[in-house]
Order: structure tokens, then C-alpha cells, then sequence
């Protein structure tokens, strides 16, 4: 049975997304929904477990051995992914039962859920396939289902969102598809293996270079890298909030690690260096990003739309961390993979419970809350402060990795960047802050309560997460700085 | 260079470039996706004559013949193609839903509609006595 771990994960979900339609009521979806999401997070567990102890594991699906049938790998950078979108996906569908029933009319709760589950199999099966084209489709399950899991709400511009996050998406997916097509043209394999060995003897070819600027722009239309990122502030703000807490956590850091993977696993750090001058370009892109998305948060008038901002310039530190090309930049950037969407899942969780009782994401909307739902908002203020970087915070953590990087390549401009960029944030995270605790309440707030248990528990675990992993890092920074060992030792 | 005998990889550049040109440069959200398909379509151009093998046939095992085209590149476009049905279904049916909530299916009127919430959320934040001119000014639009 554990020998089956690898593709149980991925099966468990896909199984069960249609066997929802047949369930049809939406409360027992949503507990089986749970369940099913939390079997997931349990696998995770075990995989990551046997990996940190024992080394990769390799699957042959159907038995087929390695570069012709379709191989399932584990190592531990994505065991460590695997842990972190599988328990995100299971804290934010216990918050759901009751966040979904005020924002989605009723008969579309079982329709939610079946697309959220399927969303859950594209990513995990991202993760977890060790195949270039399984990849692709694994991307076109979770983009498809995400562009449902947008559209579903009842706020109309969440269709204008979706449709075109869908074009971005398309547009993405098609380019990496190519760059997998030239790849296969030139090396005739498609394991990802397999092709980081026969890749170097065809180093020098147009066509791998083509291959893999195409593969370099999908992936980053895909991870909102600034200024491809165009689709994301609309598809968060406008979703129903628990997709936003789910996708803003999760389906980002996913496609940095296809990046991650692609560059260090499959073509190699030497090939990179001597085709494009990818570092370059990702420090200039990387900083930009965080200049202008985080001043751009500063004026958003919606609370959602600020914050996806803010995921905006995060995704520009994370980028920051793999720039810089050394084994604690990558630490780094892992680091910050984990760390945000531990961050952004109890923000956009939280947001979602205010919306919940209130029904609105209007910053204006938020004055006088501070008194009403003191443990909402300070779920909220929790997270923001992560998002500067306070310390004994997760956001301090990752930060002070990036900048004792950055320092250690001599970069010290960069990083005097980083920390005035962390100032901009201070000044989003306080708008927030000056509406919830200093603003006089507007409308009449009588009716107004603390959000229910069964979000609040939610929200807290992940906010005490951002604690915890802030003071007890031997988790995260370990499996990080193993991880980017394992990369860098690879080539 | 052997540029015509190349023919099908020119089809495949400018069928993708016109795919990308109508997506960027037309307004109407059902002609986007169209373009969009065309987009996709180059791609499964690109595979299928990726696994051609000059005098090869067909892969089905005959003792008459002994080289085949790889049939792989065919059986991962099959897959690309469903993906493309999909997205395009997809796409078809928000638009159906957009223009039963906004109207139209043109981009500039959508992004009128939006840019209206906008400004009102923006009013209802700030105020609306201090703020009559730009309450004004969209009137006169």
C-alpha cells in the first residue's frame, strides 16, 4: 500500500471529484471534500517523512519502467510542497463549509467543490510527476478548474477575471507545451531524467534554446511574474474568498517550483548560465515587481485586490532568491514559497470570514471592525505583520535568508532594496490597520458578530503556524536547505 | 538553409502569430477565443510533424514495411487537443455568462461597466461632497 503512495496522492482527488456530483448534498460533499483533501495531506506526510529518512522515491505507473512509461518521483523538494498545498487545501475547505455558503447560491456548492477537488489533483500531480507532458496536463487540470473555481461567484467581474486569466493561462500553457515539444524533438524522451542526461550533448542547439526561452516565459505568465502578472489581482479580487486563500497560497508557488525544477533539474544550472542571462533579468524583474506591485497595493480600495497585490511583490522575493544563483538563494526562495503561502492562506481566510459577515471586501466597508471581530482582525494584522517581516514571524525568517543571501553574493544594493521594500509594505499593511482600528464604524454595525468557530479555527491554526515556523524553523529551514543541496549537488 | 522544405514549420510560426495577433488585437471576447484556438491549433501542428519519419509509414506493424513514423508526438497532441476543447468550452461558456451580466461581449464596454463600480467604490470610501467633480466628469463620458 505505501509502496502506492506517490500516485494515491494524485488518484485519491481525481476519484473523488466526480464521485461528488454524485453525492449531491452539498454538506456531505463538503465533509467528504475533507476527507479527501486531509488523506492527501496524510500521504504527504508519510512521503516527505521517507524521503527526508530514506532518499528519493521513485513510481513507475503501471509498472512501466522509466523513459518510456510515465514516472512518479519524490524527492524532497516537491515531498515539501506536497506537505504544504495538500495541508493548506485541508485547513481552507474546513473554513469553506460555512464561507461558501453565504457567497454561492446553493446549488452551486457541490459544482465548487468538485472543481476545487480537481483543482487539488492538478497540483499535486504537478508535483509529483517526473514526466515533461504529464506535467502539461496536470497544469490544464488545475488551470481549468481554477478559471471555474473564479468564475463561480456571484460578483460579475469575476467573469471578466476569469475569461481573461483564462487567456493568460492558455497563452502560458501553450508556450510551455512548445518548449516541451522542442525538447522532445531534439532528445527524444520526455522524463524529466532522462532529459537532464541526454540534454548536455545537444547544449549548443538553436532549438533548445528556443525550447527553453518559451518554456521560461509559460512558466512565468503562469507565476505572475511582474509584468506578466496582469491577470492575477482581478482573478483574486473578485473570486468567492476561499478560492482566493486557496489559489493565492497555493497554485502560484506551484508553478515557481515547475520553474525551479525545469531550471536546476532538467536543463541545468551551467546551461542556464551560458544561454540567457536568466539571473539578470530575474533581479531586474524580480525588483521591479516589488516596487510596483507593493505601491500599487498601497491605493487599492479593496481589501482583496491589495493583497493580491502584495502577492504580486511577494512572488518578486521569491524570484529574488533564485537570481542570485547560489545554494542559499535557493534556500531562500523555498523558504518564502512556504512561508507566503502560509501568510496569504490565514489573510485571504480571514478577509473571506469578514466578507462572510459582512458581505463586502470595501476597505471602507472594514472601519470599526477592530471592536466587532477582534480575532478576525487580528488574524489579519498577524498576517500583515508577517508580510513586513517582524520578527518571530515566518516573514522575518524567509526575509532575513534573502538578505544574508543576497549579502553573501556581495549583493548589498539589492539588498538595502529588500529592506526598504519592506517598508512600502509597512505602509499597506497600516491603511489596513488605520480602517479597522481607527476609522469610526460607518454603517450601522449592530448586527455585526465575531466570524463563526468553524472559520476561526481555521484561520488561527494558520496563524499560529506563521508564529510557530517564525521561532521553530528546523522544519522549513532544513527541508529547504536539503532540498537546494540536493539541486545544486545534482548538477 | 532548406527553407521550403521546411514548409510545415512556416504554417506552424504563422499560424501561431496570427492566432496571438487576433488575441491581443481584437475586442470582441468570442473572436479572442477564436484566435486563441488557431494558437493552439499551430502546436499540434509543430508535434504531428515532429514524429513524421521521411519515407516511414504509418505505425502498424506489417511485414511488408520497415520503418514507421513515431507515433508518440500523434498520441500527446490527441491529449493537447482534448485540453484545447476544453479551455475553448470553457471560454465560450463565461462569455455566455458575461454578456447575460454585463450586456455586451466587447471589451471596451465591459471595462466601462467595471471602471464605473470602481469610481463608486472609490466615492463610497472617500466621500462623496469632496469628490462632485469626478462624479461630474464620468457623467460627461
Amino acid at each position: 500500500m505505501t509502496a502506492h503512495f506517490p500516485i494515491l496522492q494524485v488518484i485519491i482527488p481525481l476519484l473523488a471529484a466526480p464521485l461528488c456530483l454524485f453525492i449531491r448534498i452539498p454538506r456531505i460533499v463538503g465533509i467528504f471534500a475533507i476527507l479527501v483533501s486531509a488523506t492527501a495531506f496524510f500521504i504527504s506526510c508519510s512521503l516527505l517523512q521517507e524521503v527526508v529518512t530514506g532518499g528519493t522515491l521513485s513510481y513507475q505507473l503501471g509498472g512501466w519502467a522509466a523513459p518510456w512509461g510515465i514516472e512518479y518521483r519524490i524527492d524532497k523538494l516537491n515531498g515539501y510542497l506536497l506537505l504544504l498545498v495538500s495541508g493548506i487545501s485541508t485547513i481552507v475547505l474546513v473554513a469553506a463549509q460555512t464561507s461558501i455558503s453565504k457567497e454561492l447560491p446553493e446549488n452551486r456548492h457541490t459544482f465548487f467543490y468538485t472543481a476545487y477537488l480537481l483543482c487539488l489533483t492538478g497540483l499535486l500531480g504537478i508535483l509529483a510527476t517526473a514526466d515533461a507532458f504529464n506535467l502539461f496536463v496536470f497544469l490544464e487540470i488545475s488551470a481549468l478548474s481554477s478559471y471555474t473555481l473564479i468564475a463561480i461567484g456571484t460578483d460579475r467581474r469575476a467573469l471578466t477575471a476569469s475569461y481573461q486569466y483564462l487567456v493568460m493561462g492558455t497563452i502560458g500553457a501553450t508556450f510551455i507545451i512548445i518548449g516541451v515539444g522542442l525538447m522532445y524533438m531534439m532528445t527524444g524522451t520526455l522524463n524529466m531524467y532522462d532529459l537532464a542526461e541526454r540534454l548536455p550533448a545537444v547544449y549548443e542547439s538553436k532549438t533548445v534554446l528556443s525550447a527553453f526561452g518559451f518554456f521560461i516565459v509559460g512558466v512565468c505568465l503562469k507565476l505572475a511574474l511582474f509584468p506578466l502578472h496582469l491577470w492575477l489581482p482581478n482573478a483574486y479580487a473578485y473570486a468567492p474568498s476561499i478560492t482566493t486563500a486557496f489559489l493565492a497560497a497555493t497554485s502560484t508557488k506551484v508553478a515557481v517550483y515547475v520553474l525551479i525544477r525545469y531550471i536546476f533539474s532538467i536543463f541545468g544550472i551551467e546551461f542556464v548560465d551560458m544561454s540567457l542571462p536568466l539571473g539578470d533579468i530575474f533581479l531586474f524583474l524580480g525588483l521591479t515587481g516589488i516596487f510596483v506591485a507593493s505601491v500599487a497595493a498601497i491605493y487599492q480600495l479593496n481589501i482583496k485586490r491589495l493583497f493580491a497585490y502584495s502577492s504580486v511583490a511577494q512572488i518578486g522575493y521569491i524570484i529574488l532568491g533564485l537570481a542570485i544563483e547560489t545554494e542559499l538563494g535557493l534556500t531562500a526562495t523555498l523558504l518564502h514559497l512556504f512561508n507566503h503561502a502560509l501568510m496569504k492562506a490565514a489573510i485571504f481566510l480571514a478577509i473571506g470570514a469578514v466578507v462572510y459577515r459582512i458581505g463586502s471586501a470595501q476597505l471602507s466597508h472594514y472601519a470599526g471592525l477592530g471592536k466587532k471581530m477582534p480575532w478576525t482582525m487580528a488574524a489579519i494584522v498577524a498576517g500583515g505583520l508577517s508580510l513586513i517581516g517582524v520578527p518571530l514571524t515566518v516573514g522575518f525568517v524567509s526575509k532575513w535568508y534573502l538578505v544574508v543571501a543576497l549579502l553573501d553574493k556581495g549583493w548589498w544594493p539589492v539588498a538595502v532594496l529588500v529592506l526598504i521594500s519592506s517598508l512600502i509594505a509597512v505602509i499597506y499593511v497600516w491603511r489596513v490597520v488605520e480602517w479597522i482600528y481607527l476609522t469610526p464604524p460607518r454603517i450601522i454595525t449592530d448586527e455585526i458578530k465575531e466570524a463563526p468557530m468553524s472559520q476561526l479555527i481555521p484561520i488561527w491554526i494558520l496563524v499560529l503556524a506563521n508564529i510557530y515556523f517564525g521561532v521553530d524553523t528546523r522544519l522549513t529551514v532544513g527541508v529547504s536547505k536539503l532540498a537546494a543541496q540536493s539541486l545544486f549537488g545534482v548538477n | 538553409m532548406n527553407i521550403i522544405g521546411l514548409y510545415n514549420y512556416w504554417i506552424v510560426v504563422v499560424l501561431m502569430l496570427i492566432g496571438f495577433f487576433i488575441v491581443i488585437a481584437h475586442e470582441n471576447l468570442i473572436k479572442k477565443l477564436v484566435g486563441l484556438s488557431i494558437f493552439q491549433t499551430s502546436v499540434f501542428f509543430l508535434y504531428i510533424s515532429m514524429g513524421k519519419v521521411a519515407g516511414a509509414t504509418a505505425p502498424i506493424l506489417d511485414e511488408n514495411y520497415q520503418l514507421y513514423s513515431n507515433p508518440l508526438p500523434h498520441v500527446l497532441i490527441l491529449t493537447a487537443i482534448v485540453v484545447g476543447i476544453a479551455t475553448t468550452a470553457m471560454g465560450l461558456a463565461l462569455v455566455v455568462r458575461i454578456y447575460e451580466a454585463y450586456g455586451s461581449i466587447e471589451e471596451s464596454d465591459i471595462q466601462v461597466q467595471d471602471n464605473n463600480d470602481r469610481l463608486e467604490d472609490y466615492l463610497e470610501a472617500y466621500g462623496r461632497k469632496n469628490d462632485t467633480h469626478l462624479f461630474n466628469q464620468d457623467k460627461d463620458e
